[in-house]
């Protein structure tokens, strides 16, 4: 009798959710899979017809995609790069016994809360109109020229807005990893004679290797997957030359109507993400020491 | 001299700190200003306050509409989120068994999955619900939250798992005693003390649903269920940019959520810094 009990009680709070979770994402996944392996339009009378791997063999020889993933690594490695550097810069300045700490965390922190497809915009105004008219009022038009025409300069742009959105959030995480040091270790080394920079690197940073781990794989994981900076910001253009992944696969499937090829690129998207997030978690990882 | 030295670096944090934050005064001095203006100095301030271009934008953007549509979405989608993850959470820790593992399981290890590997797919799923059951999954505030929840649902579950872990279930055992059932005993005693993640949950999911843009412009299309980023796409995608009544559109999009972060900055420092500590 109990049991039974309890056994609707499992299941009038389990369900619910997991119904919903099942119909959202469990179903489309594994339907996804299917889709991957036909050639469709889209049209719901048009024939679906089955092609086998060819979608992941054309994937190989699509110029469009090859480029867009290529463009999409170079973004992710840099802007990985530069946002942790920063991020964990803002984190030592707010950490440190300076009074205007809060002020500048509020400040540096800001601008993750405005989404990406408004900070796109700002910033379209400012690669263009703005830096245009500095450049003609300065006469420095080798650099202040409107950026999201220039291929390089584009990509650039997409690299400098997201810097912008992500470097405050991770600062966050990284104020948390090093708040997290206790104050006896760092007077410690004080008393041992190790200087800023020994203590920096020899002590602060081996002890944030778990900081380090979350914020690689939420940087990577959030450079990888961009999409709404790349809408707004430059559209992919100037003739494709910062579309990246997310985007191309958006474009295959809604605008090209190439809904089977599409999703076949949106399997490897997966595959891609997990592989590269799962194996910068594991070295990582094994980096963390124990206190 | 080490007083002076501070003195001077703080100077220049500070001025660093304010330079970072000059996109913001771009498009604000910008937003009063008209074509002529704008374009003879986009750093300048304004000659004058003017919030005509404040009302223009806001009746091209249906902002007012868009507003209510995108409360009306993060609010009802975040309090089904938190509701059913923490119950569901709940009564994954607290009855251990196969199934409650293997649910747990695909709860996190589906969240990997990035949304471009579901969009299309999930709006076949959703189309078929509605051409079937005629249940109007599409083009809805309605099925937009459904679809919110879904995808909410398993960081949210994931969050509440490892706290529920951590609290006792002495005092649940006591209240079962006293003849509560399961459904008092979780709303009146456990839910109280999950607060701390209530909130964290609660700060992750309005940055993420109110700034959200992809899953809203596939799933509504009417002009009128608009969230906010639909109708600011829609904005600069019409027309050849008109970039002062664009600024004032964007300064718009900007002043709710930095009325947000301002009056509730505590908790979404400390929620997005639990929430991201915890992954």
């Amino acid at each position: 009798m109990r049991k039974k009990k309890d056994r609707a009680w499992y299941i009038f709070f389990v369900i619910p959710l997991l119904f919903i979770f099942t119909t959202v994402v469990i179903i489309p996944f594994v339907i996804g899979i299917g889709y991957s392996f036909i050639s469709w339009d889209g049209m719901p009378l048009n024939d679906k017809t089955f092609v086998g791997f060819d979608n992941f063999i054309r994937l190989f020889s699509d110029k469009r995609f090859i480029t867009s993933a290529l463009h999409t690594v170079i973004f992710t490695v840099i802007s990985v790069a530069v946002i942790n550097i920063l991020g964990l810069t803002f984190a030592l300045i707010v950490t440190s016994k300076l009074k205007i700490r809060n002020i500048v965390r509020t400040m540096l922190f800001m601008p993750y809360l405005i989404g990406g497809l408004i900070l796109g915009y700002i910033w379209k105004f400012i690669f263009t109109d703005l830096f245009k008219m500095i450049g003609e009022t300065t006469g420095l038009n080798n650099f202040f020229f409107s950026w999201l025409l220039n291929p390089k300069y584009a990509l650039a742009a997409m690299i400098i807005v997201t810097t912008w959105q992500m470097a405050g959030y991770i600062m966050i995480i990284y104020i948390n990893g090093i708040q997290g040091i206790s104050e006896d270790v760092i007077e410690a080394s004080k008393v041992d004679g190790a200087g800023f920079w020994r203590s920096l690197f020899n002590i602060k940073f081996p002890l944030i290797m778990p900081s380090f781990t979350i914020c690689l794989f939420m940087t990577l994981s959030n450079c990888f997957k961009i999409f709404d900076v790349n809408v707004s910001l430059t559209g992919g253009g100037p003739s494709n030359s910062t579309e990246m992944m997310a985007m191309n696969i958006y474009n295959e499937i809604f605008s090209l109507n190439n809904y089977g090829y599409g999703q076949a690129k949106a399997i490897f998207f997966f595959v891609a993400v997990a592989s590269i997030t799962l194996i910068q978690v594991a070295i990582t990882k094994k980096r963390e020491v124990e206190m | 001299m080490k007083r002076l030295w501070k003195l001077f670096i703080s100077m220049f944090i500070i001025m660093f700190s304010l330079f970072y934050l000059f996109p913001i005064y771009i498009v604000v001095v910008n937003s009063f200003k008209n074509r002529q203006q704008l374009y003879a100095n986009m750093l300048a301030a304004p000659d004058a306050i003017s919030f005509d271009y404040y009302v223009t934008a806001m009746n091209k953007m249906n902002f007012l509409r868009a507003f209510g549509n995108s409360l009306v979405v993060t609010v009802v989608s975040i309090a089904f989120i938190v509701a059913l993850s923490s119950m569901t959470a709940w009564m994954l820790v607290r009855t251990n068994n196969k199934f409650s593992k293997i649910i747990f399981f695909v709860f996190v290890a589906t969240m990997i999955i990035p949304f471009q590997t579901i969009m299309m797919p999930l709006m076949q799923v959703m189309g078929w619900i509605r051409d079937t059951l005629h249940i109007p999954m599409l083009n809805t505030l309605g099925g937009l939250i459904y679809m919110n929840i879904g995808f909410g649902a398993s960081m949210a579950v994931f969050l509440y798992h490892g706290f529920i872990k951590s609290v006792p279930i002495s005092l649940e055992e006591a209240a079962i005693i006293d003849g509560c059932n399961k459904f008092k005993v979780f709303w009146r005693i456990v839910f109280p003390i999950l607060k701390p993640t209530t909130v964290t949950v609660m700060i992750l999911d309005v940055i993420w649903i109110w700034n959200d843009y992809l899953l809203p412009s596939l799933a509504i299309s009417d002009k009128a269920k608009r969230t906010i980023p639909l109708s600011t796409a829609s904005f600069f995608g019409q027309f050849t940019i008109e970039w002062n009544l664009a600024m004032a559109g964007l300064t718009l999009t900007i002043i709710p959520v930095i009325i947000f972060y301002l009056a509730a900055q505590k908790y979404i420092v400390k929620g997005v810094a639990a929430g991201a500590v915890k992954l």
